[in-house]
Order: structure tokens, then C-alpha cells, then sequence
């Protein structure tokens, strides 16, 4: 009972997150620091108190989304590595309109940022699943080069559209634009959650139902495990291409939206690429590309990062020792194979002792 | 500013951008061409380019001038280590290839930084470093008339040397036996393995040679470029230099070909500004530039580009 399916499933990650947390533990201990109090200080700085929880559930949002848009690409067979460029564009979009139109309708003002958001997103990875589908162009050299482009253009337009003269941010989003509402800022002792927390966990239930019940998620993910025979089934191969791109990006610029409108309320220049685009890629590998395992792996990598602001804070312990352990972790869900040897050599050397003693009898 | 001058700038720039990204893009060739996809070589640059660093600071007063170079090695050395990782995760123990580059690219930085803190006061970055890669003039060829201010005055010696590793890996892979058999399990594994070549052996040699090259990489943008370390010292450089692999379709010659062009194209917005009919372009456009090119060259010439056939696969023998 114990070796069942789904217990072996849970098995792997739960034991990777463990080792994960030992390596963690070692190296602190090897350069004098405290991993007790260092962990105690990364649980309560994640989930202490309702304050630390809001800002848990906060930061996994955009992950959810940037690692969702991951998997659909990648569950059709592509490398989308757009997923920075297209929370930016996102991110931008929505910033761009909850100005442009701030006096529309409440309702009307947020789901049309999110809207544009999304669009802008969408926009970014449909020119990369376009170029692959009609051209053959690699998806990874193009997403590589619009996450630049995608950077560049947003530095230019917030420094000389949206921000005042000698300002590098643009001004705020208005109150009522915000998802960010007072009545959560009170659950949650002013914390940043918002809203938008319930569209991602909206969002990972619309892309369970699009993988498993629908043709066009079957299709895509036909495609990504053999090109040749989805083709000559009947599936229109390039159009799948287009569409799985397409919904990735969408996916990522509503992470970008929602960053927008409920945590920044405005857009500022950046230096470098946002790393939740990257991240959200490890949340989608870490939880093997499954939209559920995807809000587990999000939670986790959220508290990792919340919690690690806390850890440095309270002890001169640097707050990098957080991501090693999260690297770690992936690492071993990587080696999987390593436990499944060990677990089917212990449930085989169980099994032939039990024989063994049967036959002695 | 004279046209020789503008074309000398012009060069030198694109050689000093160009010499981490054909390092790294080399890198990735041979690890591709063993059949293990390298996403890590952002993770492997950044070792390298922290452990030159670290071996600059402390040993600058004693090897003077030649620390540089020598902290090249160094930073291969750890980036061949580091690469362990990736080639131990994938050979043998069968992990998704693009889950164990991830875990380098998230590694690297994570330990990195957390290793300056500790060698550096809790900073987050290090001193500048007090030797570093200057320019270099070719004594003798600077006197051939035009070419020889434009090529070889004040340019970047380091660019040369990674062009001549360009050259000697095509030959490495192209030309002798054991480039054949790295190359035969990064097609065909099943043949290979049938004709008693050892694929793990020749995949973990992909891989670490990959490392190594990666590290140098590293090295160089921390010795030449950015002259410290931080964690933005390596910012995407691993990714533009796998986009020169690919660009250069999985050839040594085509990656650093590549990688001469990124680095052309990263220079663009800084020579700009020199030259008086593009001066008062918005810069914007240079930055934009160089990616948008990429794009279209590579839709308009170059077309589909095909990966070694067994790229990301793992060889199980036997099945």
C-alpha cells in the first residue's frame, strides 16, 4: 500500500525538498552559521504571521503565471525562455492602459489592463511561435533576442512616454485601478496580496481543464510528444505551434499585469531582464510541468524567497543561502532516478527477505 | 574623429565583446555535439568569471601583469568543475537536460554571491580588480598601412586567441578521431555505443570541455570587461551565447562566426554615439538594433536550424 502510485509521486519531491534543505544546512554550518535558528527565521518570515503569509501568497502569483506559461510550451515541445520578455510587456501593457483610460468604469479599467496586459505578452511569443511555425526559426534564439528587445523598448518608452521629465518611473495607476483593495490590506495587515492571487489559482484550473478536456490542449500536447504523427492524424501541426506560443505568452503578460496592478502600481526602468521570468521557469520544472503541482511549487519557491529576506535581517547569514537550497531542490528532482533506484532496491531486498523467511519456515 | 579611427573603434569594441561570447558559444558547441543541451552555460560563465576574480584580487601582487591570464585558467578550471554537475546529473543519473542547466544557471549566482559575501564583508561584490586585460597592439603588423591600425592597434589580443579556439575545435571535431566519436553520440548514441565507443565517456568530455570553455568565458568578461564581480558581471551573456551556437547551426566556425556578430552588434550603441551622422539617433534604436537583426537574419537566411539528431536524449543502454 505504501509503494502505490501516487505515493511514489509525492515521494520524489518531498525527499528532494529535504535534501535540498540539508544541503542548505551543511553549508551553513561549514562557513560557522546557525541553520536552526536560520530556518526557524525563513518559517516565520514566510508564513509567521498573516503580514508574512499575504506576502507569500503575493510573490508566488506572478510564478504561477510565468511558470504556467512555461509548461504549455513546453508541453508542445518548445523552449520558451520569453518568459522575462513577456511578463515585461505584460507588466507594461497594463500600466499603459490603467493610465491611458483611468476614467473608465472600475470594472471596465481592470479587466481591460489585464486584458491589455495579456495581449501585450501574447503578442511577444506569437512573433517566436510564428517565425518557428512558418519558418522554422529556432524558438530559443528568438525569445533570447525579444526579451531584449522587450527590455530596451520598455526602458525607452516608461523614460520618454510615461515618466515626467528627468524621472525614470511612471506615475502611479489610479486607487480605484489597483487590485491591491482595502479590505485585504486589512485581512492581511497591509501586506501587498491582492486579487490577483485568485485569477492565477483561476488560471491554473482553466489550463488543467485546456490540457485535459479540450482538442486544441490535446493537440498541443500531440505535438510535443511526436510532430510527425500529430501531423498525419490530422492536426493542423503550424497552427498548434501558433496557438501553444501564443497562450504561453498571454499566460506570462497576465503574470506582468497583475504584478503591475496589484504589487508596483507603476513601471519603472530596469537594468536587467525581471528574474521571475526565469524563475518561473524552475517552478514549472520543479513541479514537472503540471498545473497543480504548479501552485505547490510556486508556494514553496515564494517562501523560500520571502522567508530569505528575514534571514538576513536577523543574522549576518547571507540571504543567497536560500537559493542554493531551491537550486538544490531542483537539482534532486532533476536526479530523480537516483531515488528511484534506491526505492525499488529497499522494496526488493524487503521482498526477497520476506520469501526468504517464508522458505525457512 | 577620422574614418581609420572610427573603424579601428569599431573593431576593437566588437573583439572585446565578441571574446567571452565565442568562448562560451564554443563551449556549448561541444557539449551539443556529445548530445547534452547546455541551458548552463549562464551558470558556468558566472563561476568562472567569480573565480578569476577571486584569484585576480588575491594574487595580483604576485604575478603582476600575468594575473590576468592566469586567472583565465582559473576560471576554466572552475567552470570545468562546476560542469560536473551538469554532466553528472544528465550522463548518469538521466536527468531532463533542461532541468539540470537550470539548476546551474540558479546555482551559480545563488553560491557565488553568497561566497563573496562571505570573502568580502557581507558585500555583495567585489573589489575592482588592479590587473586587467588591456588593448594590445601587434608590434610588426600595426605598420601595414590602413589594415594595420584598423586590426591590430589597441585591439583585444584575448579575441584573437578564442578566434584561433574557434578554428582549432573545427578541426578537433571535424578532423580527428576522437571529434568523430564526440560527435557519433551526440547523433546516433545506439550506433556508436554498437561500435564500442564509450557514449558516457565521450558526453562527459562534451560536457566538461563545455564547462571549461564556459568558465573562460566568464573570465574574460570579469578580467576585461566588467573588472569585478557581482551578480549582474554575467547578465545574459550565456544566453546570447547560446543563440550564437544555434546561429551558427552546432559548428565551431559558425558559432564563433556568430558570436563575432553579436559582438559587433553589442558595440553598436556605444560607437554610436561617435559617429556624427548616427549621433543624434535615440540610442534606443541602437540597443534594439542587434537583436531585431538576429531575428531577421536568421528568418531570412538561414531557415531551419537543426540540432545534433540525439541533442537531449538520454542514452539508456540496452533499450
Amino acid at each position: 500500500m505504501l509503494h502505490s502510485r501516487s505515493m511514489k509521486g509525492l515521494a520524489v519531491p518531498l525527499i528532494s525538498i529535504a535534501a535540498g534543505f540539508i544541503i542548505g544546512a551543511v553549508l551553513m554550518l561549514i562557513f560557522g552559521y546557525d541553520p536552526i535558528q536560520n530556518y526557524q527565521n525563513l518559517l516565520i518570515g514566510s508564513l509567521g504571521d498573516v503580514y508574512s503569509i499575504g506576502e507569500t501568497l503575493r510573490n508566488m502569483t506572478p510564478l504561477i503565471l510565468t511558470a504556467l506559461g512555461f509548461a504549455v510550451s513546453s508541453k508542445a515541445g518548445f523552449f520558451n525562455i520569453g518568459g522575462p520578455g513577456q511578463y515585461l510587456m505584460g507588466w507594461f501593457g497594463s500600466i499603459v492602459f490603467a493610465l491611458s483610460f483611468s476614467n473608465l468604469p472600475t470594472w471596465f479599467l481592470i479587466v481591460g489592463s489585464l486584458m491589455c496586459g495579456a495581449f501585450f505578452g501574447g503578442i511577444w511569443s506569437f512573433i517566436a511561435g510564428f517565425l518557428r511555425a512558418y519558418f522554422g526559426t529556432s524558438e530559443v534564439i528568438t525569445t533570447i533576442m525579444l526579451n531584449y528587445i522587450a527590455l530596451y523598448f520598455v526602458n525607452f518608452a516608461v523614460k520618454n512616454w510615461l515618466a515626467s521629465k528627468g524621472s525614470d518611473s511612471s506615475p502611479n495607476i489610479a486607487k480605484r485601478a489597483s487590485l491591491n483593495t482595502e479590505f485585504l490590506q486589512k485581512l492581511t495587515n497591509n501586506s501587498t496580496f491582492n486579487w490577483g492571487f485568485f485569477i492565477a489559482l483561476i488560471m491554473v484550473v482553466v489550463i488543467w481543464i485546456y490540457f485535459n478536456k479540450t482538442r486544441s490542449g490535446f493537440e498541443v500536447r500531440s505535438v510535443g510528444l511526436n510532430e510527425a504523427a500529430s501531423l498525419y492524424a490530422g492536426i493542423n501541426v503550424k497552427r498548434t505551434i501558433v496557438v501553444a506560443m501564443l497562450v504561453s505568452g498571454l499566460l506570462a503578460g497576465v503574470g506582468g499585469a497583475i504584478d503591475g496592478l496589484g504589487n508596483f502600481q507603476n513601471i519603472s526602468v530596469s537594468n536587467n531582464l525581471p528574474s521571475v521570468g526565469f524563475n518561473g521557469m524552475a517552478v514549472a520544472l520543479l513541479a514537472a510541468e503540471n498545473p497543480i503541482g504548479i501552485i505547490f511549487a510556486a508556494l514553496l519557491f515564494s517562501a523560500l524567497q520571502i522567508g530569505g529576506l528575514s534571514i538576513s535581517v536577523y543574522s549576518n547569514t547571507p540571504s543567497e543561502i536560500v537559493d542554493i537550497v531551491i537550486a538544490s531542490i531542483i537539482f534532486f528532482v532533476g536526479i530523480k532516478y537516483i531515488f528511484k533506484v534506491a526505492l525499488a532496491r529497499n522494496w526488493g531486498k524487503r521482498r526477497r527477505k520476506t520469501t526468504n523467511g517464508g522458505a525457512d519456515k | 574623429m577620422s574614418l581609420s579611427t572610427i573603424l579601428m573603434t569599431v573593431f576593437s569594441t566588437t573583439l572585446i565583446y565578441a571574446a567571452p561570447l565565442i568562448f562560451t558559444a564554443l563551449g556549448g558547441t561541444f557539449s551539443e555535439r556529445s548530445g547534452v543541451v547546455n541551458v548552463g552555460l549562464e551558470g558556468m560563465m558566472i563561476v568562472g568569471a567569480f573565480s578569476s576574480t577571486v584569484f585576480n584580487l588575491s594574487f595580483g601582487n604576485v604575478f603582476g601583469a600575468g594575473t590576468p591570464w592566469l586567472s583565465l585558467l582559473v576560471g576554466g578550471i572552475f567552470g570545468l568543475l562546476f560542469s560536473l554537475l551538469h554532466a553528472v546529473a544528465t550522463v548518469t543519473y538521466r536527468a531532463d537536460h533542461i532541468i539540470s542547466g537550470t539548476v546551474l544557471n540558479l546555482m551559480a549566482p545563488a553560491l557565488c554571491v553568497f561566497l563573496t559575501r562571505i570573502f568580502y564583508n557581507g558585500k555583495g561584490q567585489t573589489p575592482v580588480i588592479d590587473q586587467s586585460m588591456g588593448n594590445f597592439t601587434f608590434p610588426g603588423l600595426t605598420n601595414i598601412p590602413l589594415l594595420g591600425k584598423i586590426l591590430f592597434t589597441r585591439t583585444s589580443l584575448i579575441a584573437y586567441l578564442a578566434i584561433l579556439v574557434g578554428g582549432a575545435s573545427w578541426f578537433f571535431l571535424y578532423r580527428t578521431n576522437i571529434g568523430l566519436r564526440l560527435r557519433s553520440v551526440g547523433e546516433n548514441p545506439t550506433a556508436a555505443d554498437t561500435l564500442g565507443i564509450n557514449v558516457a565517456k565521450y558526453r562527459y568530455m562534451g560536457v566538461l570541455i563545455s564547462g571549461a570553455l564556459g568558465g573562460i568565458g566568464g573570465a574574460v568578461m570579469a578580467q576585461s570587461i566588467t573588472l569585478n564581480f557581482s551578480a549582474s558581471t554575467i547578465s545574459g551573456q550565456g544566453f546570447m551565447a547560446l543563440a550564437a551556437m544555434i546561429f551558427g547551426k552546432w559548428n565551431p566556425m559558425g558559432a564563433t562566426g556568430a558570436a563575432v556578430f553579436f559582438g559587433l552588434a553589442q558595440s553598436l550603441p556605444i560607437i554610436g554615439g561617435y559617429i556624427p551622422i548616427l549621433s543624434h539617433v535615440d540610442s534606443v534604436w541602437f540597443q534594439i538594433a542587434p537583436y531585431a537583426i538576429t531575428i531577421v537574419v536568421l528568418v531570412v537566411f538561414l531557415g531551419k536550424a537543426v540540432a545534433p539528431a540525439a541533442d537531449g536524449q538520454n542514452y539508456i543502454k540496452g533499450k
